[in-house]
């Protein structure tokens, strides 16, 4: 009963939703025709709710109900507030490239800096030749709805043998209120190519607002990549981001996600190695309050022999927040010699504050190395106090041991730039608790 | 004024009575010796004088520099000046030793209104303390503690107390664990820090570490209370004759 009512408002807010848009969304008549059965498909599935499996801790209807109208293209007082963003949230050292409200601000970027390393499109230019960027292997109902109403994005190409010397910063600046900017973006690297891509997300003035990226990502033989997300939306806004990452041979893939915002959160992310000999290492961070609720949901696939994933995640909850870590390792049959782990710590610093750990093998072979552990607990008394008895305030003890909680996982970034940039993230995080 | 008056001080843990009734006056530039068996109450004592939660005090009082101690929060006496040298100094992995120096002595200064070190002085500072305790400086990179051993665990409770400069040092069984040139290292530490506006009250079980520190004064402690006190003597009185007899009279 609840949940035709759910559907049908949900259904009919987004079919106004999406007539209203229709005009808006680039692309030839085929992708039209690409974005319309896209539609369909979220209008017959609904936003996902918990008796989806892969939503059961994130019902995204109870959490979030309905789906906010797309943001209008940013006017010059939207984007003079997404400068002002992009400078205090600029990593120092990297190239840009802004969306603002789901639209690409060429002003904003650094885009002559960047060509004579990469190639850049916008989504409304690559849509112009192919429909291909809409679809995915995936029929989950949000990534229906991004290939639906998709206004922009990057598609970066990263030439065979590049080594990028400087990382290239994507930030996505939302301008507008109670809008939501839907972007899909990709990234290729080319055999043998060094790149540091990172993606942050940022609020300019707009609390309650909603984000729902896609990106695709190809990373070719023998490449180094590190790709680093920041989600540091405003405390009410939603975010909901989903990748699909392919990897090749002998690849080294550092990937690493941060969580500061939003009062709902998911990233889900599709890692396949596709190739022999590669090395993820993916490493999450969830820092929580109020009742912010953050989703990490990673599927680590194994579909080739002698691939190595490392994921190691830590979530940090206060007050009534609720985070959520669901990983899958999938070890296909042909995929012997998988060495596949994953290592969970919760650290709850409120009696009402929550952490779900979801952790699934699927293992069809039967010569790999695969497990996983999870651990959740407060903060050590003993060591509180040790710290108190040197002087530290409350305060400020609890910070130091959360810092140290969440360092294992930051550590991991190489760049100590970039590394210093993420401490600084999570630090604001702290002298935002309450 | 004394430096510390404990007067009359009863504390229970778990509904349990440990001390019952326990009075000491420290004053500046005295050292005093606490010995007694295991079980007696002495890291009772040290911990309720730092303000460690768990201990209800149900009697007495506590009065440091003439101000109520027990009103105030850990922090807070750290800062006045009051310094526990842990028995058992925790492992805290994560948190570099130098940054836990640095983020402890300013949050100290920062609560009594004094500007921050800076960090050339600091480093300074550190370095040469760290030098005196033998402490080589990738010791103070690694986490507060972690994978010490026992000599350098607290061979870094002096270089803290060096650092911060208290009025007040408690050494909870400083010698426990230590082989004699760990001892010595340690004990020169703590004798250097010696002066007359410092107080030490150096709590052990044995004899042997007021050969190196010398007490002004010794207190037999038992089952919750003081049974007796006197000069450096007593120490070696009961060397000789064990704390039996004292476990009678308690
Ligand atoms: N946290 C605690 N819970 C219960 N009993 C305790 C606790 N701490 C100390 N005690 C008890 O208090 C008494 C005194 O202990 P303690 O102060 O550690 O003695 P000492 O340091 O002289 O060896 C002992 O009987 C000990 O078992
Ligand atoms: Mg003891």
């Amino acid at each position: 009963m609840n949940v035709a009512v759910a559907k049908t408002g949900n259904g009919r807010a987004v079919s106004d939703l999406f007539a209203s848009a229709e005009g808006r969304l680039p692309g030839s008549p085929a992708v039209a025709a690409v974005r319309r059965e896209a539609f369909e498909t979220y209008e017959r599935l609904g936003l996902p709710h918990r008796r989806i499996e892969e939503w059961k801790y994130t019902d995204l209807r109870a959490l979030v109900g309905e789906v906010l109208p797309l943001a209008a293209a940013p006017d010059a007082a939207a984007l003079k507030r997404a400068a002002e963003a992009v400078k205090a949230h600029a990593i120092a050292g990297a190239r840009k490239l802004v969306l603002v409200d789901g639209v690409f601000a060429a002003d904003l970027s650094d885009v002559k800096a960047l060509a004579s390393e990469a190639s850049l499109k916008t989504l409304r230019e690559s849509l112009d030749k192919d429909a291909g960027l809409l679809r995915t292997a995936s029929t989950d109902a949000v990534i229906a709805l991004n290939a639906a109403l998709a206004t922009d994005g990057v598609a970066l190409s990263i030439a065979d043998g590049t080594q990028l010397t400087a990382p290239i910063q994507i930030i996505h600046v939302a301008a507008a209120a109670s809008a939501s900017a839907v972007t899909r973006s990709q990234v290729v690297v080319g055999k043998g190519a060094r790149a540091t891509i990172i993606e942050s997300f940022v609020a300019a003035g707009a609390k309650t607002y909603q984000v729902n990226d896609a990106v695709i990502v190809s990373i070719g033989d023998n490449a180094d990549v590190a790709h680093i997300r920041l989600m540091d939306d405003a405390p009410d806004a939603m975010n909901v981001s989903s990748h699909f990452v392919t990897v090749g041979a002998n690849v080294k893939l550092n990937f690493f996600n941060m969580t500061t915002g939003a009062a709902v959160s998911r990233l889900q992310g599709f890692i396949t190695f596709s190739g022999e000999g590669s090395e993820l290492a993916a490493n999450g961070v969830n820092l929580l309050q109020k009742t912010e609720h953050g989703d990490t949901t990673l599927v680590v696939d194994h579909a080739v022999p002698n691939c190595v994933s490392r994921e190691t995640f830590r979530a940090v909850v206060d007050d009534r927040a609720h985070s959520v870590f669901q990983g899958r390792i999938i070890v296909r049959p042909d995929a012997q010699k998988t060495d596949g782990k994953m290592m969970t710590r919760a650290l709850l610093l409120s009696d009402e504050a929550e952490a779900d750990n979801k952790p699934e093998l699927e293992i069809f072979a039967d010569d790999v190395s695969c497990g996983h552990g999870a651990t959740a607990g407060a903060l050590d008394d003993s060591l509180l106090f040790y710290l108190k008895a040197r002087g530290l305030p409350e305060k400020q003890a609890q910070a130091l041991l959360i810092q140290a909680f969440v360092g294992e996982a930051i550590e991991q970034i190489a760049d100590d730039t970039l590394r210093e940039h993420v401490i600084g993230i999570a630090e604001r995080w702290l002298e935002r608790r309450s | 004024m004394p430096l510390l008056e404990v007067k009359d001080l009863k504390v229970r843990v778990e509904e349990r009575e440990i001390l019952h009734g326990l009075t000491l006056t420290v004053n500046e530039g005295e050292v005093h010796a606490i010995m007694g068996p295991n079980g007696s109450g002495k890291s009772t004592l040290s911990h309720v004088i730092a303000g460690k939660p768990g201990y209800e005090v149900t009697d007495g009082q506590i009065l440091f520099k003439g101000e109520d101690l027990l009103e105030m929060d850990p922090d807070e006496r750290a800062a006045k000046g009051v310094f526990l040298a842990f028995q058992y100094p925790v492992e805290i992995p994560g948190v570099a030793t130098m940054t836990f120096l640095r983020t402890a002595l300013n949050a100290q200064r920062k609560a009594r209104g004094e500007s921050e070190y800076s960090t050339p002085d600091f480093l300074k500072k550190v370095r040469e303390v760290s030098k005196s305790l033998n402490i080589p400086q990738d010791m103070l990179k690694r986490g507060v503690n972690v994978g010490f051993s026992g000599g350098e665990k607290k061979r870094n409770e002096v270089l803290q107390m060096a650092l911060f400069e208290p009025s007040l040092c408690i050494l909870d069984e400083m010698d426990s664990g230590l082989d004699i040139d760990a001892l010595r290292i340690a004990a020169d530490g703590v004798n250097a820090l010696r002066s007359p506006k410092r107080a030490m009250v150096v709590i052990t079980h044995y004899q042997r570490l007021l050969n190196y520190i010398v007490p002004d004064f010794v207190h037999v402690m038992s089952k919750g209370r003081v049974v007796k006190s006197g000069g450096k003597d007593l120490a070696l009185e009961l060397e000789a004759s064990g704390y039996a007899q004292f476990e009678d009279a308690a």
